[in-house]
């Protein structure tokens, strides 16, 4: 779908937050961006999504299409929502933006806060909603331009966990049901093995590549536990044992 | 309980401060052109609202005349600071400048140069009332999230929309906040400018009032006309207040 090749990125202060990455991204897969902070896994998002550019090295997209607006859907750390719009203005925001009227739009709004089990709340205010939903409608507001490429980037570290597993569990059948390319930037092991299809290894200053693991684990209520899956965190942290500086 | 409590706390208080006042004015047998009693400045103000009405409508028209012209002048060279840096360096220090002169110093020059009293009076006022739109106002407009900033940027938002939907809005609180400490201000600039206009011999506002009783050794009317102007200071900061609050219902 698109390709990294040697991507760098160098900060005006001359911190160099990224050295010489490369990487190709296909169709379909759900990519976990994997390392501690300060391993420039946010900044690689940011460089995917255009909102910086590389300082060297190029980000080259399939058959050479540049993404229009509404082609890459955003998730932040915090939910981000506009606190004077309820849950449907909210969502219905990327399309606003480009122009598209309310009432043309009412179903793919609709449908976006469906996916997240979110229909009863278009009304709400985001002060009315907990933690979890109002991530749930980040997510709905990044889903509704179906965009070709979703950037997450540590969607789930502030909330509690029990929230954080319920999301995951759905965010994963989403992309199983939508078959959307993900990029999912996290500092959590588990969180990286339990829901990714691939995942890239960071190492800090300057961010490089790791090692470019592809989990096989099955599918279910006992992925949790499904020995893939424990294999797949000892295999990560023994990674991060031979790169990370003492 | 306790909510009523704390709404009848600041009434009780006034209620035993004005009769003790009183009191003491009567124990103590203090003429009124010293110190009038609360009943003495009753009586002024039911002898005198015939001219003491009109100086406060008059007072209040400059007020309300500022603090329109302050809110549309400080909410525009906010949005413009905010636009351009510039702009923001060009214009910054000489706001400041203008905010830290005080204005009874300048309010003579102004009364010189503009012909038109009312105009005058409410250039002054402006001058008073227009910074802490300004300030917070800009300060609510660098607050903008930069994570909304970015998904209005992949949604290939113009800086219009940016600036509507996203940046005026976000700082709708604290624009609220500079318009209510605003609104006490347009006042004082109001009197104050009333004063220096009044000592030269325009007769306008309670300032005026002020001025005249005080030439005529007429204290009771004196404090009626201060009364009036701290009772208008009150109802404008609660008015602006509630006004606040209605705007914002809903968030957070």
């Amino acid at each position: 779908m698109l390709a990294l090749n040697g991507v760098s990125k160098r900060f005006d202060g001359g911190t160099l937050a990224l050295e010489n990455v490369s990487a190709s991204i296909g169709q379909g897969e759900f990519v976990a961006l994997l390392g501690p902070s300060g391993c420039g896994k946010s900044t690689l998002l940011r460089l995917l999504a255009g909102l910086e550019a590389p300082s060297a090295g190029s980000i080259v997209w399939d058959e050479g299409k540049q993404p229009g607006p509404g082609d890459i859907g955003f998730v932040f750390q915090d939910a981000t929502l506009l606190p004077w719009a309820n849950a449907a203005a909210n969502v219905y925001l990327p399309l606003r933006l480009r122009g598209k009227s309310r009432a043309a739009t009412a179903p793919q709004v609709a449908a976006a806060l469906a996916q997240v089990g979110l229909s009863d709340f278009a009304t709400a205010k985001p002060s009315a909603l907990s933690g979890g939903m109002k991530m749930r409608v980040s997510i709905a507001r990044a889903l509704v331009s179906e965009p070709l490429l979703l950037l997450m980037d540590e969607p789930f570290a502030a909330l509690d966990e029990f929230t954080r597993h319920k999301l995951q569990e759905d965010l994963l059948a989403l992309w199983r049901r939508t078959g959307k390319t993900i990029v999912f930037v996290t500092h959590s092991i588990y969180e990286a093995a339990y829901l990714a299809n691939r995942i890239l290894v960071m190492s800090p200053r300057p961010g490089r590549i790791a090692a470019d693991l592809r989990p096989a684990i099955p599918q279910g209520p006992a992925r949790r536990e499904a020995p893939e899956y424990i294999e797949m965190i000892h295999k990560i942290t023994e990674t991060f044992r031979e790169v990370m500086p003492a | 309980m306790n909510r009523t409590l704390e709404r009848l706390a600041p009434v009780a208080f006034g209620v035993i401060a004005l009769a003790l006042w009183q009191g003491l004015v009567w124990a103590t047998g203090t003429p009124s052109y010293v110190l009038p009693g609360p009943v003495d400045i009753v009586t002024a103000y039911l002898g005198d609202y015939a001219t003491l009405n009109p100086a406060l409508l008059s007072t209040l028209a400059v007020t309300f005349t500022a603090l329109l012209c302050a809110t549309a002048l400080g909410l525009f060279l906010a949005v413009a600071m905010a636009a351009s840096n510039l702009f923001r360096a060009a214009i910054q220090p000489w706001a400041v400048i203008l905010q830290v002169t005080p204005v009874v110093a300048i309010a003579p020059l102004i009364i010189i140069w503009v012909n038109q009293p009312f105009i005058a009076l409410v250039v002054c006022a402006i001058i008073v009332a227009f910074f802490p739109i300004l300030s917070n106002t800009a300060a609510g407009l660098a607050a903008t999230p930069p994570e909304l900033l970015d998904l209005f940027a992949l949604n290939g938002a113009s800086r219009w929309q940016t600036l509507f939907w996203l940046r005026l809005p976000s700082a709708l609180p604290n624009f609220l906040t500079g318009l209510r400490i605003s609104g006490t201000l347009a006042l004082v600039g109001a009197v104050v400018a009333e004063f220096v206009a009044g000592s030269g011999g325009f007769a306008s506002g309670l300032a005026y009032r002020i001025i005249e009783a005080s030439y005529r050794l007429e204290i009771p009317k004196m404090f009626a006309a201060l009364v009036m102007l701290g009772v208008t200071g009150i109802l404008i900061y609660a008015a602006l207040g509630w006004f606040e609050r209605f705007m914002l219902r809903g968030r957070q």
